[in-house]
């Protein structure tokens, strides 16, 4: 459905490269990283100039620090997107975060000695499976017992705090251990270390669920999960496997947070975080309603929200009220989602021009969520709650249906 | 924990409490039998006598008017946004969005009555708000179709960071302001020593909104769309019921009710906070789902969850007196006893089909 029109004689590579680019739903992201360190660079013009340290050699600079404030919030994004691919939702990945936060605090608390690196893996090693447990439970609940997935994961969210400060008996668990420390505030080649960490994770996530059928088969389960399992695809070992997945990378997210302060604050390390790593994974382009997934959007998506938060702190607003500016955000791409609005775009695009509804869609359609106009973007089409007669009760749903069917057929 | 609590219920024949006991278990058991979907809420009623035999029996000093009265004062906006969780998750939906709403009203209204406002047109507003945040998430659902929680949770993060705009400081009302008349405790029964049995004006408030949400609910057409539209959103379009409409009404009455207890709640505390109410969403879902409303929607009972408030509140209590949990396991064991009821329904769902 995405080949591109043939009307124009062989466009050049570069002109055929862009328009590819335009058109990928995490094309509005980049967009906006670039509108963001613009209003940066109108208030202060050496906002984007990056200096080299004399004393070590390493880089340094705003767009450094946003890479290495980036790196928590793109380990959930891509969790979060294999999760939302499967139809589910993972509320819990804040607070994981803050769990193994404060294991691998109290662990090198009591392990002491502040050099060793075999201290710091077993920390790491520690905090890590904690986190895969708290996401076997949520993948045990969501396919083994069949709750719905946001139940059972805001049970975690909010449990995994209470855990947190079971962990470190409420207090805020501060070790000193260098290894550790060096994970997110080090450098290899200038760069922070971090950034390089979370950058081969996301490059290694994608690669796996891109280069095998492993990506395809979430994006089954996330279509129709009995037609998936018709297919001889076992959704329930492969929703497990995708919640501990989200569950150990949020781990990781966590890892790296705390130990750029090496503290981990019970109510405050990670909170807030599921909105991040939703709003990441929608500005990538990813249906919330399932079925489809973009790891590359999700790390657009994570660094739009890194260089947000930067922006907000840089332009002086309160960094508690960034929550706000999200919550507009991810209702606006909601919106943009909705069939509503989309039948608006199109209804006009079909009075507008020659050519029917669909054909007109498919060819290039300006909302984020387009991707290509395979119909991907149908919120609620396949979950039970919403799955209600609104498609029959808004004014452009004959092209509509007609696009859920020919997913159906694809699928 | 509710294996702890169910356990004492038999094996309490000694007791005063025992005859009424054994005969509501029969009651309950006839009931049940009947109709299984009302389990859930019978095993709430049963979770609770036990709770309270259990405390009276390992603590002391449960069955008592100061106790008894303390629980409603306490639990009382708990009650109002169990009774506003009821109307949404009846129609399927759900809304996580009642603490953020509670944070930012109770700040707004605090901030607005120190400013020197009348303080029934401070109420009023911090009901307004209550009721523009539930539109706006009703839109939201009703026009745009995007997912209950999603809406829900953008409103819960919108909300948390209008309030932090406003102020990040705990906000103190006034100690002569009128709102505060709310709060103020009301001797009915002058007990021996302080063993009063002592109603706020607060507790009324919520009273009414359980019995006026009962009739809605029950005796109302509204009501029954509610419940016809969570039993399936299809046929309740097809049979002609105004199920649109209705959806978006759920969501108003839910943020109107979390306007109230946010009234309630800053009027016995005199203090508003941004992070005030967090973590009150589960609450309010583990209210209404331990008493025995269905998450899928359809079945479920208002009155129901005013006894999974109560539970909660009962919980906090003995806790307390207890000593020897500490107070970060609260969210644990809330969450471990929603998960237990969330399995009962699924449980309950299998036998009636």
């Amino acid at each position: 459905m995405s080949a591109p029109s043939p009307a124009a004689p062989a466009p050049s590579p570069v002109v055929v490269w862009l328009r590819d680019l335009i058109r990928k739903p995490f094309f509005w992201g980049i967009v906006a990283i670039v509108a963001l360190l613009l209003l940066n660079v109108v208030k202060d013009p050496a906002y984007l100039a990056i200096t080299v340290n004399p004393a070590n050699g390493n880089l340094v600079g705003n767009l450094i620090d946003i890479m290495r404030s980036s790196a928590p919030v793109l380990m959930i994004a891509v969790g979060m997107s294999l999760v939302i691919a499967t139809g589910g939702i993972d509320l819990s990945v804040g607070s994981v975060m803050a769990v193994a936060g404060a294991v691998s605090m109290e662990f090198l608390k009591y392990a002491g000695d502040s050099a060793s690196i075999g201290v710091a893996f077993s920390a790491l090693g520690l905090a890590l499976l904690v986190s895969a447990a708290v996401g076997a439970f949520n993948g045990f609940l969501v396919a083994y017992v069949g709750l719905q997935p946001f139940i059972s994961t805001l049970v975690m969210m909010l449990a995994g705090r209470g855990l947190a400060k079971v962990i470190t008996s409420g207090q805020n668990t501060a070790a000193s251990n260098e290894p550790f420390r060096w994970i997110a505030n080090g450098y290899v080649l200038g760069l922070p270390v971090v950034f390089l960490l979370a950058l081969v994770l996301v490059i290694a996530a994608g690669l796996v669920v891109r280069r095998s059928a492993l990506g395809l088969m979430i994006e089954a389960i996330g279509i129709n999960p009995r037609a998936s399992r018709m297919a001889g695809i076992q959704p329930k070992g492969l929703l497990l496997t995708v919640y501990i997945l989200s569950g150990l990378l949020a781990g990781v997210a966590g890892i790296f947070s705390v130990a750029t302060v090496m503290t981990v604050d019970v109510t405050r390390t990670g909170s807030q975080m599921e909105l991040d790593a939703i709003l990441a994974v929608v500005i990538g382009g990813t249906s919330l309603a399932g079925g489809k997934f973009s790891v590359g959007g999700a790390a657009i998506g994570a660094l739009l929200i890194a260089t947000l938060d930067k922006t907000v702190l840089f332009l002086g607003v309160s960094s508690s009220a960034t929550p706000a500016f999200k919550a507009i955000v991810i209702v606006v791409l909601c919106l943009l989602q909705s069939q509503r609005v989309r039948s608006w775009f199109t209804s006009r695009r079909a009075s507008g021009g020659p050519g029917g509804g669909a054909g007109t869609r498919s060819a290039g359609d300006p909302p984020p969520s387009g991707g290509g106009g395979d119909g991907g973007a149908d919120p609620g089409a396949h979950t039970v709650s919403s799955g209600d007669g609104a498609a029959a009760s808004s004014p452009g749903g004959a092209g509509l249906a007609s696009d859920v069917e020919a997913k159906e057929v694809a699928a | 924990m509710s294996a702890a609590t169910t356990m004492p219920a038999p094996t309490a024949p000694d007791s005063v409490a025992a005859t009424p006991v054994v005969t509501l278990l029969k009651r309950l058991q006839r009931l049940v039998t009947i109709n299984p979907s009302t389990l859930p809420t019978a095993a709430a009623i049963v979770i609770f006598v036990g709770m309270i035999i259990f405390g009276e029996i390992a603590y002391g000093r449960i069955v008592q008017y100061s106790t008894l009265s303390n629980l409603l004062i306490n639990n009382a906006h708990l009650i109002v946004i169990a009774v506003a969780m009821t109307f949404v998750i009846l129609t399927g939906g759900i809304d996580l969005s009642v603490g953020s709403v509670i944070a930012l009203s109770s700040v707004a209204g605090v901030m607005l009555a120190n400013s020197g406002l009348p303080a029934v047109l401070v109420v009023v507003i911090m009901l307004a708000i209550g009721a523009a945040m539930g539109l706006f998430s009703g839109v939201l659902v009703r026009y745009f179709n995007v997912q209950p929680f999603i809406a829900t949770l953008s409103m819960m993060f919108l909300g948390r960071g209008l309030a932090s705009l406003l102020s990040t400081e705990p906000e103190r009302l006034a100690d002569d302001s009128p709102i505060r008349a709310l709060g103020t405790q009301i001797k009915i029964i002058d007990g021996p020593k302080v063993n009063d049995l002592v109603v706020t004006p607060g507790v009324l408030i919520a009273v009414v909104v359980v019995l006026v949400a009962f009739f809605l609910l029950h005796r109302t057409r509204t009501g029954r769309t509610v419940y016809a539209i969570g039993g399936s959103e299809n046929s309740a379009v097809l049979m002609g019921l105004p199920a649109p409409r209705t959806k978006l009404l759920v969501y108003v009455v839910s943020g109107t009710l979390s306007g109230v207890a946010a009234v309630i709640y800053t009027a016995r505390l005199g203090i508003a906070q941004n992070i005030t109410g967090s973590g009150w969403e589960m609450d309010a879902i583990a209210a209404t789902v331990i008493g025995g409303t269905l998450l899928s929607g359809g079945f479920g009972y208002v009155l129901g969850s005013v006894i999974g408030a109560l539970v909660l509140g009962l919980m906090n209590v003995l806790i307390t007196r207890d000593g020897g949990i500490r107070p970060e396991m609260t969210t644990i064991i809330t969450g471990g006893i929603l998960l237990a009821f969330v399995l009962l329904q699924r449980v309950v769902i299998r036998k009636r089909e």
